[in-house]
Formats: structure tokens, C-alpha cells, sequence
């Protein structure tokens, strides 16, 4: 029976790899300037955790079909270089993984994280509520105005509770229900939660950042390719969590400009 | 020889009645049982719920009949609804976690042979011990209530992130009374670990039997001290987390709430909180817990592969300095499951490395299991093959690991089905599997009768196959950007992927029912079982060196007295290949 499970692990961890080595479940296409460093770092990681997945299923595999239920009196025996093989080896295998780990993917972090955006990135708040996505553009003055909680008013259209009657900056900002960009400008995102945790997620981006009440982070990132995106929310916020959807639709910067424009007039 | 300590004498007297005997009952082993008993109730249930979970992701509109009587409102007509999916979600996850992960493999086996494998009589304060488990029942009860109550239960999963988890029934069904049965729940439990983590620490510090030093406990002996010392830290941090959240939630403090959110067209009346100090809070507990859950089945897998190798490990000594490593780097590591939180990015680094470095005792452990082997007779038995499969899961779960402690990679694969896949492996599947090993390895010892071994290893065929295709696609999944907790994939993104989430869910349904095979095999084998030889496995430490079931106060009267380190095999001892503990007969040397 010994050698049963051998072969079973055998088959388990060979159609295990197998969709990974055919690449048959892969990440969607990248289109941010920076999605490459983490698909390199993932393809990097995918390489060597599938050669310890696999080195140690097969192992386990071999020594159960070699060493299981032998005849009576058969003497055990141990192996030669004992734990101190077994430390010196996790030392160096998994500990120059952790570092070249470690220190590689700082990069792809940093990119993301240590960078500030550039000065004359776009400036566009997202705000996230149950179950909805909100846009907000500065409008022609370039400012955005202050919210005030207690104006929210979904009813009428005021998802940010904005005050235009005695706010003369408000009166330009536009506010829309998907995130339009110019394709190859960086976007410096400003998130503010209405109500619950939310997060904004979308896959070609390679971005992911939770939205926090109380506490107004900020994203940037350049798209590189048109077209239409799902925006998803990652963090479970309540019951329509699972349906709580915008689109990122990155244009050119004339379809931007007339998208823009277009939306000012609705307002 | 090095320091021990002397045993007292008798702290109580033999139980009359019933009453005593069975239900407040003072006895390690009785409340042992006690906690393997709630666990199995939790884990039938736990698992019911994940397939109504995985019956609803594949045919979100199909009826589950009779499910419309538990829950008119959550499941009219039999048809589950996104915030029952939710509810089903958040009380899988917690009865999983919290009462079939922490309570078997720590509570339920560490407090049945803890005392046995050191030679005490019993834990250090018996009736802590058995507060301990009453607690705990109260908090499961306290938990399923929230099925009962019109609201119904929670739906802000097993971590209750704030504010959602915080503001009350303006955010969402379930997250009124629902959300603070939750919180009441887990407050009573930590109460309940509290008790019973203290307990483990002084029975093992000031119980030993003569003889038995520090590096002569067995190897689970170790894994349960380890555990309790984190959890009694772990649920030290738990316990007021949840008060400051039932305060938040009816005392109007805002702890976990900032001002100027908007629930449900409502300004609420909070200010000054922060969310992330829950998350703080949560993980500070939430990720120890992984280890309270995964070192016992370390302990347990590694106790019962040395029987089954019958030789001892490359080095036990070894083992448990890793074991020791992986409980102190626990501390150090909670932000990697806030990297994408908004929590300063510069922190995440510096949560980063811990968490690779915890992958080197991670890997001592499983190249001294997998170096063991080498040269051994492994008798394949149930126990065996569980211990086999756990050595295999545990690799699994922890490669996927490596892609998670990375923030750079976190930032796409974070809130996806590869974590969910890394966590059901590493912590959920590999942790049952050390539980199964230990019951077909000590059925025999609690019950004094065998359980069926065709059936055992039948049941371990299916749940071993079953686990993989379960859990394995879930990386798959993730790495496509499939997101978790979603109720329904059907319009979306992701709906190219059912076929696959058809195959996790058939899957799910088999192995599932697997698991009936093994609680027949457990009931019948308690009344109907071959009667159990006192030492049916030729194994060393002081478990078989008294009958099966062993008497009220373990010893018979005897003062155990400890020769040997526990696992002297593949020598020639006088009644086979190993010498017992307890044996006073030489070894031949070399």
C-alpha cells in the first residue's frame, strides 16, 4: 500500500504543475507601466516554489515506495549526514530564496508604493459605498471641493455630499459612475470610503489598495493599452459585495477630452 | 540527570455518578473527549455549510430543500440569497478556525495525553480545566444561536473587519444582533482557550514525572507546551479586541469607527476610530492562530511517523527548535495579511521578511520528516497514511506561501482564491489530517477498542485525492484573478472559469461524503470494535505503557519513572524493535 500512495503523490504533484507548465491559467493581459516587475516576480516565485513543490512530493513519493512495509527484521537505517544535512541544506536552498525573494521583490513594491506620483498626473477621486463606485474630476478649476457627510443625498444624484450652493468649487466638479483616463498619463487616484471598508482592484492594472473610512489614501498608475476594465471590490463590504462593479475605460487623450467634456455638461 | 519534578498527591477523588463521571466531569481525558466531541459536531457542521457554499456558486438558482425551514428570510424558497451565502461564509470560517482547528488538535487531544505523555495524573488545575471547556461550549452554542435569531447570522466573515462588523444593522442583514452574538462568541471562547492554555503551561512545567526532563517529552508534548504559551498570548489579544468591538457596537464607543460615514442614507453618530486597529488586533491574534492550529498536528504527524518509521527522527531536538522558531517568528508577521490595508507600505517590508524567514524552520521540519524516512520500515496503517498525506499538504500549503509573503505579489493575488487555496492546504487541510492521524492512531488508547483499518484507509484514499482537487484549482483560480467571497460569478469576469468551480464543487460533494465514512467507522468502532491491546502500535512513550482506556487517574497509583528519551526504536529491546520510556532495562550502546 506503500507503494499505491507513491504513485498517487506522484500523479497528484505531476497534474498539479502540469496547468502551470502550459500556462493555462495565466493573469489577464498587463496594462499598467508597472504590472511587469509583479508578473516577473510571480513568474519568478511560480519557478522556484514548483521546484520545491515538486522536488518534495516526489521525494516523499520515493521514499514511501522504497521504505514502506519491507520484510520482518529488515534493519532500519539512517541517512548519511543526518539533521546536520537537513539544516545546512534548508539554510542555503530556502535561505538564498528568501533573500533573492525578499530583496527582488522590493522592486516591484516600490514602484508601486515609494514612488510619489508626478506633478502633472491626474488628479481623480474614487469613493466606494455599499455597493457602488463613484468618480469624481475637479472640473475647470483644477480643485476638488470639500465633501460634507451629511449631504450625501443618493436620491438626487449627491453621492459625495458635496455643497455647490455655497461651495463655488463644487459647481464644476463631475462626478461619474465609471473611471475614464487617458491612455499613457499617470493617474493619481484618491480614495475616500463613504461608509465600510471597499478595495479597489483591478486585475489588468496590477493594482490592488484597500479603501479605509476615516482614512484617505491614494493610488497612481499609468494605463498603457485601451480599452475596458473591471474595476472590482476585493474587501467584503455587505450583502452586494459580490456585485459592487465600475468600469476603467481607458481612452485616447481626444476621447478623454470629449468624454470629459460630455459628462461637464450633465452635471 | 537534570532537574525534575516530583508529582503531589492526589488532587481529587475517584467521580461518582454520571454527572461527575461524564458531563462536569474534572478528568483530562472526559474533558479531552469533551472538546474531540464539540469539534466533530463543529467540523460536520463547518462542512455542511462549505457545500452549501460550493452548491450555490455552481447553481446559484437551484433550490437546497428544507433549507427555506432554517432560514425564510436568508433562503426563501430554498434558493440562498448573496447575504445567507455571506452568513454561510462567516459561519464556516469561524466554527472552523475557532471550533474545530483550535479545539481538536490542541484542546481536545493535548488535554487526553499532555498529562499522560509526562506521567501526571491529571492537568495542574482540574477545574480551570473543566471551566475551560464549558466556556467553550458556551461559546459554540452562543455562535449557532445566531442561525436561530430573526436577523440571522453574521455576514462579515470570520475576521468581522470594522466598521462593517462595527456600525450595526445599518450596514446589512445580519450584522445586528447577528454580528454581536459573534463577538460574544469569541470573547467566551478566548476566556475558554485562556483557562485552558494556563493549564497546559503549568502541567507541563510542574507535573513532569521522575525522570522526565525537558528533551524526554515527546515530540506533541513540545507541539501542545508551544501552542499553549501562543495561545495564551494570542487570546490575550482577542478577548479585549472583541470587548472594544461589543462596546463600539452597544455601548456607542468608537474604537473602530472614524466620523463621517454614511451607512444606509445615515450619518453616523461615531468619531475618532480607526478600522485598522481591528485589523491590528485581529491579525496580532489571527496569525499565532494559524500556528495554534498547525503545530499540534506538527507534533501529533511527527509522534505518529516515528511509531510508523519505527525508528526516531534524524533529530528530535532539532525538530523542536524549529517548532520553537516558528512560535517566536509568529509574532512578527501579522501585517502580511494587510498589505494592501493602506497601513504604512514602508511596514510592509518589514512584515515581509519575517514571514520568508519562517519558511526556513518550516522546511527544516519537512526535510527532517523527509530525511526521517529515508531507510525507515514505514507500517502503513490509517494513522500512517494521514501523517504521510499531512507531510504531503503541508508542502503544498506552504509553497503557496512564498507568492503571499511577497507584497509586491500580494498586491494582485490578495482577496483572490490563491489565498484562500494557501490557507484551506497549510492550515485547514493539513491541520484535519493531523487530527485524523491522531484519531486512528489513539482511538484505540481513548476508547480501549480499534477502529476498522480497511475503512480508514478507504476513507484515506478519498479525502487525500478529494483535498487535492479540491484545493489545488484554487491557486489556478487565483492566479487568473477569480476574487473570494463572491456569492455569485455569473456576469462577469469570471464566468469563464464554472467549469473548474464545477470540478471544486463535485469535489467537495465526494469528499464530503467520504467524511461519513469515517464517522460510522468511529461510532461503530466505539461499541463494536476489536478490543484494544494496551500498546496495539509497539510504540514508547508512557500513553501505552498503561491499559486501554486508562484508568480515572491514568497511573493506577503509580508514580511513573522515566529511562529513556521517548523514542528509543529500531533497537533491541525485550519485547521487539523499541524500548518504553518507562523501562528500566539498558540499552545496548552504540
Amino acid at each position: 500500500m506503500g507503494k499505491l500512495f507513491a504513485i498517487i503523490l506522484t500523479i497528484i504533484a505531476l497534474a498539479s504543475a502540469y496547468p502551470i507548465v502550459v500556462h493555462k491559467y495565466v493573469q489577464p493581459v498587463d496594462i499598467s507601466t508597472h504590472g511587469h516587475a509583479i508578473d516577473e516576480q510571480l513568474s519568478d516565485t511560480m519557478a522556484e516554489a514548483g521546484f520545491a513543490f515538486l522536488g518534495a512530493q516526489l521525494l516523499l513519493a520515493f521514499f514511501v515506495w522504497k521504505f514502506s512495509n519491507r520484510k520482518d527484521g529488515s534493519k532500519v537505517t539512517h541517512l548519511p549526514g543526518g539533521a546536520k544535512l537537513m539544516v545546512a541544506t534548508a539554510f542555503i536552498l530556502v535561505g538564498t530564496e528568501v533573500l533573492a525573494l525578499g530583496v527582488l521583490g522590493q522592486k516591484a513594491w516600490a514602484d508601486v508604493y515609494f514612488t510619489p506620483p508626478k506633478p502633472d498626473a491626474l488628479q481623480v477621486q474614487a469613493q466606494a459605498g455599499q455597493f457602488a463606485f463613484y468618480f469624481r474630476y475637479p472640473g475647470a478649476d483644477g480643485k476638488f471641493a470639500p465633501l460634507h457627510p451629511d449631504k450625501i443625498d443618493e436620491g438626487n444624484g449627491n453621492y459625495f455630499g458635496l455643497d455647490p450652493a455655497n461651495d463655488v468649487d463644487a459647481r464644476d466638479d463631475i462626478v461619474t459612475g465609471e473611471l475614464a483616463i487617458p491612455i499613457n498619463r499617470e493617474i493619481h487616484l484618491l480614495m475616500h470610503a463613504k461608509d465600510v471598508g471597499h478595495s479597489f482592484y483591478v486585475r489588468e492594472l496590477r493594482i490592488q489598495q484597500d479603501f479605509v473610512p476615516g482614512l484617505d489614501l491614494s493610488l497612481h498608475f499609468t494605463a498603457t493599452q485601451p480599452g475596458r476594465y473591471e474595476i472590482v471590490c476585493t474587501q467584503l463590504c455587505g450583502l452586494g459585495h459580490y456585485n459592487m462593479k465600475a468600469y476603467l475605460n481607458v481612452l485616447s487623450q481626444e476621447d478623454f477630452d470629449k468624454w470629459l467634456k460630455e459628462k461637464a455638461t450633465e452635471q | 540527570m537534570e532537574e525534575t519534578s516530583v508529582q503531589p498527591a492526589h488532587v481529587h477523588a475517584p467521580p461518582e455518578g454520571f454527572i461527575r463521571k461524564h458531563v462536569f466531569s474534572l478528568d483530562h481525558k472526559v474533558i479531552g473527549k469533551q472538546y474531540y466531541g464539540l469539534a466533530l459536531v463543529a467540523v460536520f457542521m463547518g462542512m455542511t455549510l462549505s457545500w452549501l457554499m460550493r452548491f450555490h456558486l455552481v447553481w446559484p438558482t437551484a433550490k437546497v430543500p428544507g433549507l427555506d425551514l432554517l432560514s425564510p428570510a436568508g433562503a426563501p424558497g430554498g434558493i440562498i440569497t448573496p447575504e445567507y451565502y455571506l452568513s454561510l461564509l462567516t459561519m464556516h470560517g469561524t466554527l472552523m478556525v475557532f471550533f474545530v482547528l483550535t479545539n481538536a488538535p490542541f484542546a481536545g487531544f493535548g488535554n487526553y495525553f499532555l498529562p499522560i505523555q509526562i506521567g501526571a495524573e491529571d492537568m495542574a488545575f482540574p477545574r480551570f480545566n473543566m471551566m475551560s471547556f464549558w466556556a467553550t461550549l458556551a461559546a459554540f452554542l452562543v455562535l449557532v444561536l445566531a442561525f436561530f435569531i430573526p436577523d440571522g447570522p453574521p455576514i462579515s466573515g470570520w475576521t468581522a473587519y470594522a466598521p462593517l462588523s462595527a456600525v450595526g444593522k445599518d450596514a446589512g442583514p445580519g450584522l445586528g444582533w447577528g454580528q454581536s452574538l459573534w463577538a460574544i462568541s469569541i470573547a467566551v471562547f478566548c476566556i475558554g482557550q485562556l483557562l485552558g492554555s494556563l493549564n497546559f503551561i503549568a502541567t507541563t512545567l510542574d507535573l513532569r514525572a521522575k525522570g522526565m526532563t525537558f528533551m524526554r517529552m515527546p515530540i506533541c508534548t513540545w507541539a501542545w507546551f508551544i501552542t499553549s504559551c501562543i495561545a495564551l498570548l494570542a487570546f490575550a489579544v482577542l478577548l479585549p479586541a472583541c470587548l472594544l468591538l461589543l462596546l463600539d457596537r452597544m455601548a456607542g464607543t468608537s474604537f473602530f469607527i472614524p466620523s463621517g460615514l454614511v451607512v444606509s442614507d445615515r450619518l453616523q453618530n461615531h468619531a475618532g476610530g480607526s478600522p485598522l486597529l481591528w485589523q491590528h488586533l485581529f491579525w496580532f491574534f489571527g496569525h499565532p492562530e494559524v500556528y495554534i492550529a498547525i503545530l499540534p498536528a506538527v507534533g501529533i504527524v511527527s509522534h505518529v511517523l516515528i511509531t510508523s518509521m519505527r525508528k526516531p527522527m534524524l533529530s528530535a531536538k532539532v525538530l523542536i527548535y524549529s517548532m520553537l522558531s516558528i512560535g517566536f517568528l509568529s509574532w512578527m508577521v501579522w501585517g502580511h495579511h494587510m498589505f494592501v490595508s493602506g497601513m504604512n507600505p514602508f511596514s510592509s517590508l518589514l512584515f515581509s521578511f519575517p514571514t520568508l524567514t519562517i519558511t526556513i524552520p518550516a522546511t527544516i521540519i519537512t526535510l527532517i520528516w523527509l530525511g526521517s524516512l529515508y531507510g525507515a520500515n514505514i507500517q502503513i496503517t490509517s494513522a500512517s497514511l494521514f501523517a504521510l498525506g499531512f507531510v504531503s499538504m503541508f508542502v503544498s500549503g506552504g509553497v503557496s506561501g512564498f507568492f503571499l509573503a511577497q507584497p509586491s505579489i500580494d498586491i494582485y493575488l490578495h482577496a483572490t482564491y490563491f489565498v484562500v487555496g494557501h490557507f484551506h492546504m497549510v492550515m485547514g487541510v493539513a491541520a484535519i489530517f493531523g487530527i485524523l492521524s491522531g484519531t486512528y492512531f489513539w482511538f484505540p488508547k481513548m476508547s480501549g477498542r480499534m477502529m476498522n483499518e480497511t475503512l480508514g484507509k478507504l476513507h484515506f484514499w478519498i479525502t487525500f485525492v478529494g483535498t487535492y482537487c479540491i484545493f489545488m484549482p484554487f491557486h489556478y483560480l487565483g492566479i487568473v484573478g477569480n476574487i473570494r467571497r463572491y456569492s455569485s460569478f455569473v456576469n462577469d469576469f469570471m464566468a469563464p472559469l464554472m467549469p473548474l468551480h464545477k470540478f471544486v464543487s463535485i469535489a467537495a460533494f465526494v469528499t464530503g461524503a467520504a467524511q461519513f465514512i469515517f464517522l460510522y467507522n468511529l461510532i461503530h468502532s466505539r461499541f463494536r470494535g476489536k478490543p484494544a491491546p494496551d500498546n496495539p502500535w509497539n510504540a514508547t512513550s508512557l500513553e501505552w505503557s498503561i491499559p486501554s482506556p486508562p484508568p480515572w487517574d491514568n497511573f493506577g497509583g503509580k508514580h511513573p519513572v522515566i529511562y529513556h528519551d521517548p523514542y528509543q526504536y529500531g533497537v533491541k529491546g525485550s519485547k521487539g524493535d523499541f524500548v518504553m520510556q518507562d523501562s528500566p532495562e539498558q540499552l545496548a550502546s552504540g
